[in-house]
């Protein structure tokens, strides 16, 4: 296809606009809301109807304004929260619990202060093995390490590491369980924007070598179309809904630095940002026509002028 | 000539200030008040301090003849009404090291399900802030009624003084580990036992260990009045003994060593402290 061909807005070969069939969803969150008790007896309804499917391998971004629940979404895919109605769907199997098949990456990174580098990824491999030897579980441990680039930080106490090799750890250990799905709740909001930078290429890598199936919560638009395959658009709240799901148009192999280079780069981004802006709260108020809560429209944005400038400079 | 560190100048001071304090308190007792002419027979009733000025009150070279005769020979037993300074501080200390152990087996799994459960610190709080405030010793009859022993109730009283500071700040601990560490075990499915050792008390054990701090320091307190109730041995028994005497010379001694007992006790629970705090 060539750059400048504006992107079709529906793939041509299924019925329905992206929708996904059955035998593709890894995950499937079907119709799940959470509500809260308010004062007078009332409830307050976070979202509801919430529907979502992912296919296995995917890199999923939930975007939206504080308040939308994403958080909660995200606790309720990592089994540390229940929906007050609906069921969430992962390989096969309802959620009811936590499970070492899917890890979380805390925002706040949550290693335990009390023991070392190697400690803590190897709390986490020994409570995934619990059989294993402790030379086993510390080659393990020692291997994650190795992968985010910590090796011979392993016995340094996490107070002696800076805000990025904390959540370098805190992906260690996400890692070395092996986990079929990370959850990420927006893991590099606390960081510097030159550390961000080096963790989502870490991040990046990381995924695409291990073919990680990723749910991730950011605020971070960038991030988001630096990272993800498709973005999931969450109207602000109480009564949240997926507004649309964006389909990521840039190529699979993407570089942090030639991002505003690439054709369908400003498009997508300004779209996001249209949305962030007013789209986020109109939607909720109003939704268009033919808007189906269990199937969100899925986005395929065409190029900008914006696009076209930039791809005939690169 | 740079000026001498911040602890040198401290130790400079405080041995200034003993020194201050010994000189006058051996000025204070040494015999300058006038002594009068009197019949000698009345003179031999009224004893030295009105005959030859000395003051009833020893000075710091009879404490330390005292104290030196003590350190030469700590651990001598010549009968109920006389034992060594050793012996007696060593009865003390077994007492408070038995109550204290088990107020220690007993108020940290209690302040652990305190903590834990919502239910039963409610249920549990009326009993606790009713029972705390109450002295000590005002157990002590109904300890030597229902024991009928005056070594165990003594044993009891410690045990009951130092229970309360263990367990509130074993629960607060507890109740106050960060829900972040807590869901990473959930996400890890951490069993209950696994997780309250490897999460819950290394959060809650700097609190913990603060709890104990404070105890030992109030059983420490109490041992000595419950001593000189309870009588027999011990510091406390030693000390009322030596009132009865009227041997302020060991009176003094003993106050001294009840202060480094008491400051030991208290630096080696800091030490404790110190090995299980994290930095964050």
């Amino acid at each position: 296809m060539n750059a400048l061909t504006p992107f079709t807005p529906a793939a041509s070969d299924s019925p329905e606009p992206g929708r996904m069939s059955p035998s593709e969803r890894f995950l499937s969150i079907e119709g799940i809301a959470r509500r809260y008790p308010a004062p007078g007896g009332k409830a307050t309804t976070v979202f509801e109807n919430l529907w979502l499917p992912m296919r296995r391998g995917e890199f999923v971004c939930m975007i939206g304004h504080s308040g939308c629940g994403k958080t909660t979404v995200l606790n309720i895919l990592a089994g540390l929260e229940a929906p007050s109605e609906g069921v969430v769907i992962a390989d096969g199997k309802a959620i009811e619990g936590p499970s070492l098949d899917r890890a979380v990456i805390f925002q706040g990174h949550a290693l335990l202060p009390w023991r070392s580098v190697l400690g803590n990824v190897a709390y986490a491999v020994s409570s995934r093995w619990p059989k294993a030897g402790r030379a086993e579980v510390e080659a393990r441990a020692a291997e994650a390490i190795a992968t985010v680039g910590l090796a011979g930080s392993e016995h340094k106490r996490p107070a002696e590491l800076s805000g990025g090799m904390k959540q370098r750890v805190g992906i260690a250990r996400a890692l070395s369980i092996a986990p079929k799905m990370l959850l990420m709740d927006e893991p590099f909001s606390a960081l510097d924007a030159l550390t961000r930078g080096t963790l989502q290429d870490e991040v990046r890598r990381i995924c695409l070598e291990t073919g990680q199936t990723v749910f991730m919560i950011t605020h971070d638009v960038d991030e988001s179309i630096y990272l993800a395959d498709r973005i999931v658009l969450m109207t602000n709240g109480p009564q949240a809904k997926v507004a649309e799901i964006v389909e990521n148009p840039l190529p699979k192999v993407r570089s942090r630095t030639g991002l505003h280079r690439q054709p369908g780069y400003y498009a997508l981004r300004n779209h996001l940002i249209d949305f962030l802006v007013s789209r986020s709260k109109t939607l909720r108020d109003e939704s268009p026509p033919g808007y189906d809560q269990r199937h969100p429209p899925v986005v395929r944005l065409t190029l900008t002028e914006a696009d076209e400038a930039a791809a005939a400079l690169g | 000539m740079p000026s001498p560190s911040l602890n040198l100048r401290a130790a400079i001071v405080s041995l200034g200030l003993l020194a201050l304090f010994l000189l006058a308190w051996h000025i204070a007792v040494s015999g300058l008040t006038k002594t009068e002419a009197m019949d000698p027979e009345y003179a031999a009733l009224m004893g030295a301090s009105a005959t030859t000025g000395k003051s009833a009150m020893p000075g710091p070279l009879d404490v330390a003849a005292t104290i030196w005769g003590h350190l030469k020979d700590p651990f001598y037993d010549r009968g109920p009404n006389d034992k060594g300074l050793g012996i007696q501080i060593a009865y003390s200390i077994g007492r408070v090291a038995l109550g204290y152990g088990l107020a220690v087996l007993v108020a940290i799994p209690i302040g652990f399900v305190i903590g834990m459960s919502p239910l039963m610190s409610k249920a549990l709080d009326p009993y606790i802030q009713l029972l705390k405030p109450v002295s000590p010793l005002a157990w002590m009859p109904l300890a030597l009624f229902t024991i009928k022993d005056s070594g165990l109730s003594a044993i009891f009283v410690i045990f009951i003084c130092s229970l309360w500071p263990m367990l509130i700040n074993t629960a607060f601990g507890v109740s106050g580990t960060r829900k972040e560490w807590l869901n990473v075990a959930r996400t890890l499915e951490v069993g209950p036992l696994r997780r309250a050792f490897t999460v819950i008390l290394p959060a809650a054990a700097p609190t913990i260990l603060t709890g104990m701090r404070i105890s030992i320091g109030i059983a420490w307190l109490v041992i000595v009045a419950a001593e000189m109730l309870v009588g027999g041995t011990g510091i406390g028994y030693f000390v009322w003994n030596e009132w009865n005497n009227l041997s302020i010379t060991n009176v003094i001694t003993s106050i001294l060593l009840i202060g480094v007992v008491g400051m030991v006790l208290d630096q080696l629970l800091a030490r404790a402290q110190r090995l299980v705090t994290f930095p964050e």
